[in-house]
């Protein structure tokens, strides 16, 4: 396997993650809702797969146990913000908040603990293939879905009839209840299918792209998937690029510093996100495009009157 | 009566002690209704008078506390606006519920409860808004339609569902005359098919031409039923307002045109804010020491975005397009230009014209810090609450504003009452150029008569009022010259006894800009 294959192999595990949490996070956002603890529901998936995987043994087990862990987490924020109607922005926060310290005390023992990763795939012949053989048929299973998952989100959004509920709700959520439209019970299962990506997307980290437990090991990639959705324009496929985009500076970056060239190191380490910054907005710059992308009832909170 | 029983089949909706309590607030109480087959059947009322509410209840929005409905003699339970659709009634809403980001048809097909893939939705709006003469573009985004190609798309939307009752909630409150003509053809149609219809107004012309029934509301309560045609007017208004309201006095004053324009606009343009607003193309207007300019339109035409541009909260590239007595004013803030004798009332009540969770001293103090700095504000920047609050109570009692405490919040005045002490706000200071944007919507009569009678007064007393309207009448009453709005274009004022409905509602519709010089120029160019 040559250097430029392997490092294209992890350009797509850095990318994963984000793309499976930002994909995630685009639903909650098209159904109007802003989650802000897709960070904190990234960790509570790292060290739920990080433990389940070493109780049971298997590391699908791990991304089952942290799928459910992220959609219940999501739940408390559904609770507060949709049946409660509290600030978005702010439960959002504190459910990052909570994540962060709660994951650091529950993963406590598995510091320093050896974890167990999911393998790649291996198919007889096709994997073998060169050049194209790993990257397309080699890489770990969670890749794929990760693709599938984001057809599947654009599929579900623009071309099926639930999907066009779920705009109508995020467009104008007045409108929707109105119609008879279940404006609350549609947000609740958007933020849970959020979080649940997000937690799949942490496990992911513990799990494949490094195997171990470390405190606050998702380094800020909730807040990068979040940034990536708005850059975006709440397009699943700009999600991708971007993702990939991310991922490419930021193993690219990494060479380049290994290397030695001139440039400061922490200029190097900030091209990612002005990269990605700068490639998205350029792509995004139709404002009328944009505008008709953009939830308009996102963030606001909705109380039926009954 | 042998509806008791069930057993007249020319009923097709009884209502029968209708009731929905918010808090404090009846807002229907103990309501009878009854509409028959092949009627139009109007509500009537005023604002505030639980039209909406009752309607709402109709079509499953809302849940009534106490009372029975029964559809076709039976008693039903409308649980939710699919129960109701199901049972065959329609509803097209006052504020349109539309989706902006969605095309014609996904709006469409947002409301059937059947699973038919997109295009064959099109396709059927687009046959069945034929067949009643309402063109249609299925693939149109809503957010770039005019308010009434929205509406064609709720009435589409409604009858697709092959509906036995309509409601329309105050349907030609956004249209043009002649838009509204239309409209008449439609339900006249539709009631020779056998369809009902509720229409919901406070357009007493309208329902009288219109209508084979009404029934009328007052504070949640009805007041009495009766047959439109054989009323007049003022019989009509008496039972919606339950005492004579007081006609507006407007005298006419010769010399206006020589006075000095205290309020001048000039060339004034502006790109559109977002993909869906309106921009605004060199519109110039003056409006002169004693008299009342009025600004008629269809809503969305540019109406908000000129009154941001006028009063400031959206600042001009070149200071000379806004003049306030004289003095450039294009580049200052609301302050600046109140600082220059002008004054504005924005449309939005809560949240533009007063902070809603901050009482009326305090709203007060928010408006005028600035013009009243010696007044209200005291040495090192202390606030005079004394002082700021016997002026919020002169206000009161100039404008007569009704509430429940002596000093409450914003929020808690009923909207007409809000509206009456944001007005009289400004006309405290004896402004000398007054701005004001749909002075009495959602204001029942009396309020509404006094705002524009005060209105009358301080241009009479040599100020220059300029009032944006939806409503004709109400321009027709106050103003001494109306200019229309169409699609950010201003037309030139047309001097009151020469206007009539028909000539200002062709200028809304846009049939015969107001720019007839320039079109023809263009045309000889061409």
């Amino acid at each position: 396997m040559g250097m430029f294959e392997a490092i294209l192999l992890t350009i797509a595990t850095a990318a994963t993650p984000l793309l499976i949490a930002g994909v995630g996070e685009l639903v909650v956002e098209r159904s109007g809702v802003l989650n802000l603890g897709v960070e904190g529901m990234m960790i509570m998936g790292a060290v739920t797969g990080f433990g389940a995987a070493l109780a049971t043994g298997s590391p699908w087990l791990g991304f089952l146990a942290a799928l459910v862990v992220g959609a219940l987490f999501s739940l408390l924020f559904a609770v507060l913000t949709l049946s409660l109607a509290t600030n978005q922005v702010a439960t959002g926060l504190a459910l990052t908040l909570l994540g962060l310290g709660f994951s650091g005390m529950l993963g406590e023992r598995f510091v320093g603990m050896p974890g167990i990763k999911l393998g790649n795939l291996d198919i007889p012949y096709l994997s073998d293939l060169p050049v194209v053989g790993k990257l397309v048929f080699g890489q770990d299973p969670i890749f794929y879905l990760s693709v599938i998952l984001t057809g599947g989100v654009a599929w579900f959004l623009f071309r099926t009839r639930a999907g066009l509920t779920l705009r109508s709700v995020g467009d104008n959520h007045g409108s929707a209840h109105a119609l008879g439209i279940n404006v609350i019970g549609i947000r609740y299962l958007a933020v849970m299918f959020g979080g649940a990506c997000a937690g799949v997307a942490g496990a992911y980290l513990s799990l494949v792209y490094t195997p171990q437990w470390v405190e606050n090991m998702t380094a800020g990639r909730g807040w990068i998937a979040l940034a990536l959705v708005v850059f975006a324009s709440w397009r699943p496929w700009r999600v991708l690029a971007g993702a990939y985009l991310f991922g490419a500076v930021s193993i690219g970056q990494l060479h380049a510093q290994a290397l030695g060239i001139g440039v400061p190191s922490q200029l190097l380490s900030s091209l990612p996100y002005l990269a990605t910054i700068a490639v998205l907005v350029l792509i995004s710059r139709n404002r009328r495009l944009t505008m008709i992308n953009t939830p308009a009832s996102l963030g606001r909170p909705f109380v039926p009157d009954r | 009566m042998s509806a008791q029983n069930g057993g007249d089949a020319a009923l097709l909706l009884e209502v029968r002690g209708l009731t929905k309590i918010f808090g404090a607030l009846k807002a229907c109480d103990n309501v009878d209704l009854t509409v028959r087959r092949g009627e139009i059947h109007s509500l009537l009322g005023e604002n505030g008078a639980g039209k909406s509410t009752l309607v709402k209840m109709l079509f499953g929005s809302l849940e009534p506390n106490a009372g029975e409905i029964r559809w076709q003699g039976q008693p039903v339970r409308i649980g939710s606006p699919s129960a109701a659709r199901k049972l065959g009634i329609g509803m097209v809403f006052q504020h349109f519920s539309l989706f902006d980001a969605l095309t014609a048809a996904e709006n469409i097909a947002l409301s059937l409860d059947s699973d038919a893939p997109i295009s064959t939705i099109a396709a059927k709006a687009q046959a069945l808004s034929h067949s009643y003469g309402l063109p249609l573009d299925p693939f149109a985004l809503v957010g770039d339609l005019s308010v009434g190609e929205r509406q064609r798309i709720e009435i589409i939307r409604c009858l697709l569902q092959t509906p036995r009752l309509i409601i329309l909630d105050e349907p030609t409150s956004v249209l043009t005359p002649q838009e509204a003509d239309k409209l008449f053809e439609t339900l006249d149609r539709l009631r020779a098919e056998g369809k009902s219809i509720l229409y919901i107004s406070h357009r007493l012309e309208e329902v009288k031409r219109m209508c084979d029934a009404a029934t009328v509301l007052r504070h949640g309560k009805v007041v009495g039923h009766c047959d439109p045609r054989k009323e007049t007017a003022s019989s009509l208004a008496r039972m919606m307002v339950g005492n004579e309201v007081q006609a507006v006095v407007r005298q006419p004053v010769a010399g206006i045109d020589k006075a000095p324009a205290l309020l001048e606009v000039r060339n004034l343009s502006r790109p559109p804010a977002t993909p869906f607003s309106i921009p605004l193309r060199g519109i110039s207007l003056n409006v002169r020491a004693g008299e009342v300019i009025g600004i008629a339109g269809v809503a969305g035409n540019g109406q908000g975005e000129f009154f941001e541009a006028v009063s400031g909260e959206v600042m001009q590239a070149d200071a000379g397009t806004v003049r306030i007595r004289g003095k450039d004013a294009g580049r200052l803030n609301i302050s600046g230009r109140r600082l220059l004798g002008a004054a504005f009332v924005p449309e939005e009540r809560l949240g533009h014209g007063a902070a809603p969770r901050m009482r009326l001293s305090e709203n007060l103090l928010l408006s005028r810090y600035a013009t009243d700095r010696k007044a209200f504000v005291g040495a090192g920047g202390v606030v005079r609450m004394g002082a700021v609050d016997t002026a919020a109570q002169r206000i009161v009692q100039t404008m007569d504003v009704r509430k429940s405490a002596r000093d409450p919040e914003a929020a808690a005045l009923s909207g007409g009452n809000l509206q009456k002490f944001i007005i009289g706000r400004e006309l405290d200071r004896k402004p000398a150029v007054m701005v004001v944007n749909q002075p009495t919507w959602g204001v029942d009569a009396g309020a509404a008569a006094k705002i524009r009678q005060a209105l009358i007064e301080l241009a009479r007393s040599g100020s220059a009022v300029l009032v944006i309207s939806q409503d004709l009448d109400e321009l027709f009453e106050i103003s001494d010259a109306i200019a229309v709005m169409h699609d950010g274009e201003l037309s030139k004022p047309l001097p009151i006894a020469e206007a009539t409905f028909e000539k200002i509602g062709l200028l809304m519709g846009g049939a015969e800009p107001g720019h007839a010089a320039a079109t023809g120029h263009a045309m000889e160019t061409a």
